[in-house]
């Protein structure tokens, strides 16, 4: 009989749940409390639309051109970084980053159309045409490289922890980590980095597809640990400073480039100038200012790499 | 196409290991739960067939992914501790799976005619020997192919594991992302995976339907 009045508390609980769930899905990167600034996308930044744009030989752009609009794929789950807020608005640097392009590819930024694509299907989705470009902390490395190609670094990340505000346990960094519960995303760089070194223990391990389930887990004391790019982890933070922290000890380099199809050389060389050119002209800094910066943490527009 | 395969065989192999332990603990939960949720829709007691039927109602109008979340996300909040994430798994995949079961093995009932309860009743046998002689051995006869379909679904509904932590064939994709493997090529694997894993089930159904066929 025990069971049966288990079940019946997890039936009736799995239903107060599945209302409450629905209500506030959207803004879940603030977990219990805390955040309400960055719950909201304020103003974005306007950006001086190129005319007369041309891309000779690009496939891409002449499917752009002949649509009318551009198709970028972002994450929708990043604060400050990539994201999309209760009204359906989206804002953070990658965003920005994304609509500079756009302005520079000579397309109204504004109309710019944005597909939310999980890390696993990047590739998918630019090899397959489903997307134009993607602006979403995708880090270069040279296995992607085989399979799409990067225009870039516009930023410089590295992996770090994100732990409650009070445990400073895990100050040393990557080295503390012996005996911790890690959560980050499922599969990717940073917990493969985590397995790799054996930092912790494999039963210690939680992936989650998203890193704000990762950040309730954190919250909810599951686990004692969120690793992944520290502008990532900051952007968390910011939405609930009393509750967490970043460590501030990076452990690795991770160049964030913009995905774009393997072949298609001309449209890269088209993105790098236009990011040179917001580098150079101060758009850059003034993107940042209004998105990561606002954390507090300064940072200066990386080389690019055209290779 | 092989390499992709072989370069990776111990993702391969940890990944489907964890799903078929999921399936077996799983299936074997539901069935037992499922069938004592049919023996309460159809019991004599008006509160357990009240229960039985909400039960059902509710648990097979939710999404499974909304069970998993409840309990990995929701449950924490309310104090409510399961012992790792892949005994929550187990937990909602049961929970679901069991309401399909009960419909199954209640439909299964139905197939039995009513004389044969009355008759076992007349002679002096309890509800619960009416269900365990006479009804459920004949109701199971009837419900072997519609069983095993949602013994497949529930071996294909682990996949949903892999969004809350637990290792399995459906976590396989994103670790191949991020390793630069052939995305394509890595469903193709997956999908012999899950087509090799429903062979033995499709035996079973086969040796259980020639085992309980009536003429």
């Amino acid at each position: 009989m025990r069971m049966r009045t288990l079940v019946s508390t997890v039936g009736v609980a799995a239903l107060a749940l599945t209302a409450a769930a629905c209500g506030k899905s959207e803004p879940s990167a603030g977990g219990s409390g805390g955040g309400n600034a960055s719950d909201s996308c304020g103003q974005l930044h306007k950006f001086t639309t190129a005319s007369g744009v041309d891309v000779a030989g690009s496939p891409t752009f002449t499917k752009i051109k002949s649509a009318g609009k551009l198709t970028v794929g972002v994450k929708a789950d990043q604060p400050n970084l990539g994201y999309k807020d209760a009204s359906g608005k989206r804002c953070g640097f990658d965003i920005e980053v994304a609509r500079m392009v756009s302005a520079g590819l000579g397309l109204d930024p504004d109309k710019v159309e944005y597909k939310e694509i999980p890390s696993a299907n990047r590739e998918t989705a630019i090899a397959g045409g489903e997307i134009d470009y993607y602006v979403g902390t995708y880090s270069i490395t040279d296995k992607r490289k085989k399979q799409v190609s990067f225009a870039g670094p516009y930023f410089i990340a590295g992996q770090d922890l994100l732990v409650r505000k009070d445990d400073t346990s895990m100050d040393a960094g990557k080295t503390a980590l012996k005996g911790k519960k890690v959560c980050s995303a499922t599969g990717s760089t940073p917990i493969q980095r985590v397995k790799d070194e054996q930092l912790t223990e494999p039963s210690n391990i939680s992936e989650f597809k998203t890193y704000s389930e990762c950040v309730s887990q954190l919250l909810d004391k599951k686990v004692d640990t969120v690793t992944t790019d520290d502008a990532i982890l900051k952007g968390y933070a910011a939405t609930a400073p009393d509750q967490l922290r970043v460590v501030g000890k990076p452990f690795s380099v991770e160049k964030y480039g913009i995905g774009l199809p393997l072949a298609d050389k001309a449209l890269r060389d088209k993105v790098n100038s236009v990011l040179a050119a917001g580098e150079a002209d101060g758009t850059w800094k003034a993107i940042y200012d209004e998105t990561l910066g606002k954390s507090g943490s300064d940072s200066t527009p990386p080389p690019l790499e055209k290779y | 196409m092989l390499s992709v395969l072989t370069d990776n065989w111990k993702l391969f192999v940890d990944g489907f290991w964890t799903t078929i332990r999921l399936f077996l603990v799983a299936g074997v939960f539901s069935l037992v739960l499922g069938t004592a949720l049919a023996g309460f829709r159809v019991s004599p007691v008006p509160a357990l067939r009240g229960f039985g039927t909400g039960y059902v109602n509710i648990l097979r109008n939710t999404p499974l992914t909304l069970v998993f979340a409840f309990l990995v996300f929701g449950a924490p909040k309310m104090q409510i501790e399961l012992p790792s994430y892949f005994w929550s798994a187990v937990t909602a995949l049961t929970i679901y799976t069991s309401a399909f079961i009960c419909e199954v093995v209640r439909s299964g009932i139905n197939t039995v005619a009513p004389g044969q309860s009355e008759a076992a009743r007349a002679v002096g046998m309890t509800f619960l020997q009416v269900l365990r002689i006479v009804v459920l051995p004949q109701a199971f006869r009837a419900i072997v192919p519609p069983l095993t379909s949602v013994l497949i679904a529930l071996l294909k509904n682990t996949t949903i594991a892999a969004g809350f932590s637990v290792a399995e064939a459906g976590a396989i994709p994103a670790v191949m992302a991020e390793r630069g493997e052939n995305q394509v090529l890595t469903l193709v694997w997956i999908t012999i995976g899950f087509l090799i894993a429903i062979i033995p089930l499709v035996l079973l159904q086969r040796w259980a339907e020639r085992r309980t066929a009536v003429a």
